[in-house]
C-alpha cells in the first residue's frame, strides 16, 4: 500500500506513531519519518492513523482519508 | 484533430481535449488528478524523462539514506485514477509553440491543446568534471541517486563531505551522523541555512550540527577534489588551504531548473524558471501571457502579492501540489472561474532529531524576534519582519505555534509584535538583525493583506500607502 | 432567545441531555461575553484560532479572580503542584515531555499500541460477565470499569484500591465545573474538593514512592526512576501528573463510549454498520468524537494580550470558554454538522483540543473506545434502550450520562 504524509499540515501531534508505530516514528520530539510503502497487512493500523491525525494529513492510496489539499499551510476548506 | 479553443467552448474542451504533462512527479502527478477530479474526460499524456512513476523525493534524504526504507519506496500514492498514456524514461527535448507540439528525445512529437510545464529542478552537479567523474562523488535529487549514495553509504566510508549545507546537505549530514559516519561539512556562508533562513538560526543549525558531531567548516569553499590512481575520491581541498581526506563527497550546491528543453520556444524560460502569471499561464519571451501552456512547481516563477508581487520560485513540496492544482482547475476552466496562485511558502525539514518549519519568505527580512522558547534550546518560534510587517515564521519543534504566524503575515501584521506571548524568554525582547547576506529591497509598497481559508475562498484586500 | 445569561444556560441541568440546540443559538454570536464573566467562543474557526494563540494562557494563576473564584480555582494547592495542563510553556513543555517519555514515541513508542490485546482481553471479560442477564447498565458494568482498569494498569495503581480513588476521581471531575449555589454551598463544595486533592495526593504519593523503590512496568516505576536527558520530575509534580492521568483516564473515555452507545443504540442501521464493518471502527469514533465529545468545553484559559477575533476584542486578562461541542457542529466548518456520517471526510474535530495542549491521553482513547464498540456491537444481541434520554450527570464540562439503561436478546461469543 502507499501512503503520502503533508509534512506541513503536520504539527507533531503523533497520533501516528501512537497507531501505528511499524510504520510512522517520531526523531525527536516532533519530526516525522515514516514508511511510504508499507506491506498491506499494516492497513488496519495505517487506517486507524489516518483516521486520527487531527489534521488529516496522512494520504492512504484507495482510501478515504486525509483532506482535499491545497499544497500545505493552516488552512482547511471552509464550507459555504 | 484540430485545436479545440477553450474559452467560450469549456465543456467540449473538457470532453475532447487534449492535455500534456511534461513533468511526471509531485506536480505533474497532481495535477493530472485534479484534471481528472474536475470531470477532464479527454486524453491526457504524461511525459517524464526518468523511469519511474511519480515518487516522493523528501524521503530520500531523510529515510531512505538512514536505511530505513528503500529507495523505491517512493511512489506516491494517487489519489484517483488518472487515466493516462505514459511516457516515462523519455525527456523532452524542444516545444514547439505554433504547432504545439512537445518534442521527445526519441524523436515523438506529441499534440497538444493545452501544456502544463512541470519539469522540476535538477542537482547541480560539482562544477568541475573531471573531478565530478570521480568515483565517490555523489548528487542527490532523484531516486537513483538515494539508491547509489545509500549503497555507498553501507560500505562504511571513512569519511563523508557534504558539500553545501543548506536544507539538503544538512539532511544528508544529519543522515550519516545517523548511521555513525564521520562526516565533514563545507559551507561557503558563514552558517548553514543562511540563505533560507537567515544568520540568527544559521548560528543554531551549527550548533545542532556540531552537537551531533558533524565537523562543521564555515566560510570555507571546496577548491578541488582529489582522486587515486583508481579514480576514486579521496580528499577534498578548501579554499582556507586545509584539506580533508573523504572517499564519499555529496555535492549540495543547490538546483538548477529543467528549462533548457524550451530554448527557442518563444517561452520566458531561464534558469530561473519559467515566469507565469497568477493564474500559471507562462509568459512568452516579449511578456505576453500564453493562452495554453501551463506551469506548476519548482519550475515555475510567480508573482505573489502578499510579498510585494515579486516573482517567487519556490522550490516547495507544499507549493508543487498547490500549484498543480490550481494550474489544473485553470486549464479547463473559462477565465472567470480561474483562480489565482495563493499559496501561502511553507516548507519543512527534519535534521538532527530536530523539525524545522518555516511559513512565508523569510529572505525577505531585516529583522527577527525569537517570540517564543529559546535558540539555546534548539526549541523556538522566530518571526521575522520586513518595513514593519511580519512576513516569516520559522520554529524548531514548535510547530504547533506556526499556524498563528502564517496568519500574522497573511493580515500583514506589524513586526515588532507588540504583544506579550507565553514562553517570551529575554532574547525575546528586542528585534535583531535577521542576518541574510544582501537583501534585495523591493519599494515600499502598499499593504496587500491575505484571508480565506481555502484555495476557493482567497480574498485579496489593498490599502494604498499612506501619503 | 431568552435573555438568560447564556453561560448559566450551558450549566442548567435543564440543558444537560441535548445541549446542542443551545449551542447552535450561541453561534449567532461566535464571541460573546456573558454578562461581566467570561467570553464564550462557539465557532469552529475561532475555537481553532484560540487554540494556536500564544497570547493565550492555561496557566489558572492567569485566572482573573471573578474566574478564578467562579471554577474554584482561587488556591494552590501545595500537595497538588499544577500539571501540564495547566501551565504555560516553558514549564508546560517540560513536564508534558517528561510525562510522555513512559507513555509514547519518540521515548516509548509502542507502549499504548502493545496494549491491543490487553485491552481486548478486558473487554472480553466485561462482557462475558453481562451472561445471564437481560437488563444492564452499561456505564456501571461496562463503560466505567473498563477504562479505570486500564490506566490503573498504565499507570501501576491497584486496582483493588478503585472504590477509594472512585470518589475523589469523581470529586476531581464535578470540580472542573464552576462551584454552584449559596455562598456556604459554594465553600462547602470547595472543602469537599481540597479534601479530595489531599486525600489523593497523600495516596499517590505512597504508592509513588513504593514505586520508586520497587520499580514495576508501568509508567508510575518509570516518572519515578527515570534518567532522561532533562532530569526527572520532582515528587510532587510526580503526584500531580498522576493525578491528572488517573482522573483523566477515568472521566472521559467513560463518556466517550457512553455517548457511542448511545448513539448506536439511537439508530439501528448505524449499529448494524458498525457490526457489519468493524473496519468502520476508526473513522466511527472519530465522528463520535465531533458528534457529542466528553469534554465539551474548556473554561480555563485567559487572555495575555487583547486579542481581535470575529470582529470584537477580547481585552487581556479576560476569562475564555472555549466550547469544542459547539464548534463541532458548526455549519461553516461541517457540512450538515447534526448528522451522525461515519464516513464523513477531513473530520478535524475539536474534541481533544488542538495546539500544544491537545489530550494527552488521545491514542488511548481511541483503542479503548474502538474496541469497546466493535465488540459491543458484535456481542450484544438485540441491545435495546431502556430510557432514552438517559440520566446525566451534572456535569457540563466532562458530560455524560450517569447511567445508560439497557435491554439485550442475548450474548454472542
Amino acid at each position: 500500500m502507499r501512503l503520502v504524509v503533508d509534512l506541513n499540515r503536520c504539527q507533531g501531534y503523533a497520533q501516528c506513531a501512537f497507531l501505528a508505530p511499524d510504520v510512522f516514528a517520531l526523531h525527536g520530539a516532533e519530526a516525522l519519518m515514516y514508511d511510504p510503502q508499507p506491506a498491506d497487512d499494516r492497513r488496519p493500523q495505517v487506517l486507524r492513523a489516518a483516521h486520527a491525525c487531527p489534521v488529516q494529513a496522512i494520504t492512504v492510496e484507495g482510501e478515504d482519508v486525509g483532506r482535499a489539499s491545497d499544497g500545505g499551510g493552516a488552512g482547511a476548506s471552509r464550507v459555504g | 484533430m484540430p485545436p479545440v479553443s477553450v474559452d467560450g467552448f469549456p465543456e467540449t474542451f473538457r470532453r475532447e481535449g487534449r492535455i500534456v504533462v511534461v513533468g511526471a512527479s509531485l506536480a505533474g502527478l497532481r495535477a493530472a488528478e485534479t484534471l481528472r477530479a474536475e470531470g477532464f474526460r479527454g486524453t491526457l499524456t504524461m511525459i517524464g524523462d526518468e523511469p519511474h512513476e511519480p515518487y516522493d523525493r523528501p524521503p530520500l534524504s531523510k529515510q531512505v539514506l538512514l536505511g530505513l526504507v528503500p529507495p523505491d519506496h517512493t511512489a506516491l500514492p494517487r489519489r484517483r485514477a488518472i487515466d493516462a498514456r505514459w511516457r516515462l524514461g523519455t525527456a523532452a527535448t524542444g516545444l514547439d509553440a505554433a504547432a504545439k507540439e512537445v518534442r521527445l528525445a526519441d524523436g515523438d512529437t506529441v499534440p497538444y491543446d493545452r501544456l502544463l510545464i512541470a519539469t522540476g529542478v535538477r542537482s547541480r552537479p560539482w562544477p568541475h568534471e573531471l573531478e565530478s567523474d570521480l568515483d565517490g562523488v555523489f548528487v542527490l535529487r532523484t531516486r537513483d541517486h538515494a539508491a547509489r549514495l545509500h549503497r555507498r553509504l553501507s560500505a562504511g566510508p571513512r569519511r563523508v563531505l557534504v558539500i553545501g549545507a543548506g536544507f539538503t546537505g544538512s539532511e544528508i549530514a544529519s543522515a550519516c551522523r545517523g548511521r555513525g559516519l564521520p562526516v565533514t561539512v563545507a559551507e561557503r556562508g558563514p552558517a548553514p541555512l543562511v540563505g533560507a533562513l537567515g544568520g540568527v538560526i544559521g548560528e543554531v543549525a551549527a550548533e545542532l550540527q556540531r552537537a551531533h558531531g558533524v565537523d562543521l567548516r564555515c566560510g570555507v569553499q571546496v577548491t578541488g577534489l582529489e582522486g587515486d590512481s583508481g579514480g576514486r575520491v579521496r580528499r577534498a581541498h578548501f579554499s582556507d588551504g586545509s584539506a580533508v581526506d573523504a572517499d564519499v563527497v555529496v555535492v549540495c550546491l543547490g538546483a538548477t531548473r529543467n528549462t533548457e528543453w524550451l530554448a527557442g520556444s518563444g517561452l520566458g524560460a531561464g534558469p530561473r524558471g519559467i515566469a507565469c502569471d497568477a493564474g500559471c499561464r507562462a509568459f512568452d519571451v516579449r511578456g505576453i501571457v500564453t493562452d495554453d501552456v501551463f506551469v506548476a512547481g519548482d519550475v515555475a516563477r510567480s508573482p505573489h502579492p502578499l510579498f510585494g508581487y515579486q516573482f517567487l520560485s519556490l522550490e516547495h513540496w507544499g507549493n508543487a501540489v498547490a500549484q498543480a492544482e490550481t494550474a489544473a482547475h485553470n486549464m479547463i476552466s473559462a477565465s472567470v472561474d480561474r483562480r489565482p496562485h495563493l499559496w501561502m511558502p511553507s516548507f519543512w525539514s527534519a535534521q538532527f532529531g530536530v523539525n524545522i518549519k518555516s511559513v512565508g519568505v523569510p529572505p525577505m527580512a531585516d529583522q527577527l524576534l525569537v517570540t517564543q522558547g529559546s535558540l539555546t534550546e534548539h526549541r523556538f518560534t522566530a518571526v521575522y519582519g520586513h518595513q514593519g510587517r511580519v512576513i516569516a515564521a520559522t520554529t524548531f519543534d514548535q510547530g504547533k505555534w506556526l499556524e498563528f504566524y502564517e496568519r500574522q503575515i497573511e493580515r500583514a501584521a506589524p513586526f515588532p509584535p507588540e504583544f506579550p506571548t507565553v514562553d517570551r524568554r529575554p532574547e525575546g525582547r528586542h528585534p535583531i538583525a535577521a542576518g541574510f547576506p544582501d537583501p534585495s529591497l523591493p519599494t515600499h509598497g502598499p499593504t496587500v493583506t491575505l484571508s480565506g481559508h481555502s484555495p476557493a475562498d482567497r480574498r485579496l484586500s489593498f490599502t494604498p500607502r499612506r501619503a | 432567545m431568552t435573555s438568560a445569561s447564556p453561560l448559566r444556560q450551558i450549566l442548567d441541568p435543564a440543558h444537560r441531555a441535548d445541549p446542542y440546540p443551545l449551542y447552535a443559538e450561541l453561534r449567532k454570536t461566535p464571541v460573546v461575553r456573558d454578562g461581566t464573566g467570561p467570553y464564550l467562543v462557539s465557532t469552529y474557526w475561532e475555537i481553532q484560532e484560540l487554540l494556536h494563540d500564544p497570547r493565550v494562557s492555561s496557566d489558572a494563576r492567569n485566572l482573573n479572580p471573578e474566574a478564578a473564584a467562579f471554577l474554584g480555582q482561587e488556591e494552590e494547592d501545595p500537595n497538588l503542584p499544577p500539571t501540564f495542563l495547566r501551565l504555560d510553556p516553558p514549564d508546560h513543555d517540560r513536564l508534558r515531555d517528561l510525562a510522555m517519555r513512559p507513555f509514547g514515541p519518540p521515548h516509548t513508542p509502542r507502549r499504548i499500541s502493545d496494549m491491543r490485546g490487553e485491552l481486548a482481553g478486558i473487554v472480553t471479560q466485561l462482557i462475558d460477565g453481562f451472561r445471564g442477564r437481560d437488563h444492564l447498565d452499561l456505564v456501571d458494568s461496562f463503560a466505567y470499569p473498563f477504562p479505570v482498569t486500564v490506566i490503573c494498569r498504565l499507570l501501576g495503581v491497584p486496582r483493588e484500591d478503585e472504590p477509594r480513588f472512585h470518589v475523589w476521581a469523581d470529586t476531581l471531575a464535578a470540580g472542573l465545573d464552576p462551584v454552584h449555589g449559596t455562598p456556604e454551598e459554594r465553600e462547602a463544595q470547595r472543602e469537599t474538593l481540597r479534601r479530595a486533592r489531599a486525600d489523593l495526593a497523600a495516596y499517590l504519593a505512597g504508592l509513588v514512592e513504593e514505586r520508586r523503590r520497587s520499580p514495576r512496568d508501568d509508567m508510575l516505576s518509570a516518572l519515578a526512576t527515570d534518567h532522561g536527558p532533562d532530569g526527572r520530575m520532582s515528587p510532587l509534580e510526580m503526584v500531580s501528573t498522576a493525578a491528572l492521568l488517573l482522573i483523566a483516564g477515568h472521566e472521559t473515555t467513560v463518556n466517550l463510549i457512553t455517548n457511542g452507545m448511545l448513539t448506536l443504540l439511537r439508530d439501528p442501521g448505524l449499529l448494524r454498520r458498525l457490526r457489519d464493518e468493524p473496519a468502520l471502527a476508526a473513522p466511527f469514533v472519530e465522528e463520535l468524537l465531533r458528534f457529542d465529545p466528553p469534554v465539551q468545553l474548556l473554561p480555563q484559559r485567559t487572555t495575555l494580550a487583547d486579542i481581535d477575533i470575529a470582529g470584537t476584542t477580547v481585552p487581556k486578562g479576560a476569562s475564555l470558554w472555549l466550547l469544542l461541542a459547539s464548534g463541532n457542529r458548526d455549519p461553516r466548518r461541517f457540512p450538515e454538522p447534526d448528522r451522525f456520517l461515519p464516513e464523513r471526510p477531513d473530520n478535524q474535530h475539536l474534541s481533544f483540543g488542538s495546539g500544544i495542549h491537545t489530550c494527552f491521553g488521545a491514542p488511548l482513547a481511541r483503542l479503548e473506545t474502538q474496541i469497546a464498540l466493535t465488540e459491543l456491537t458484535r456481542r450484544l444481541t438485540g441491545p435495546r434502550l431502556a430510557e432514552d434520554p438517559p440520566p446525566y450527570r451534572r456535569n457540563a464540562v466532562l458530560r455524560g450520562p450517569r447511567h445508560l439503561p439497557v435491554v439485550i436478546e442475548g450474548l454472542a461469543d
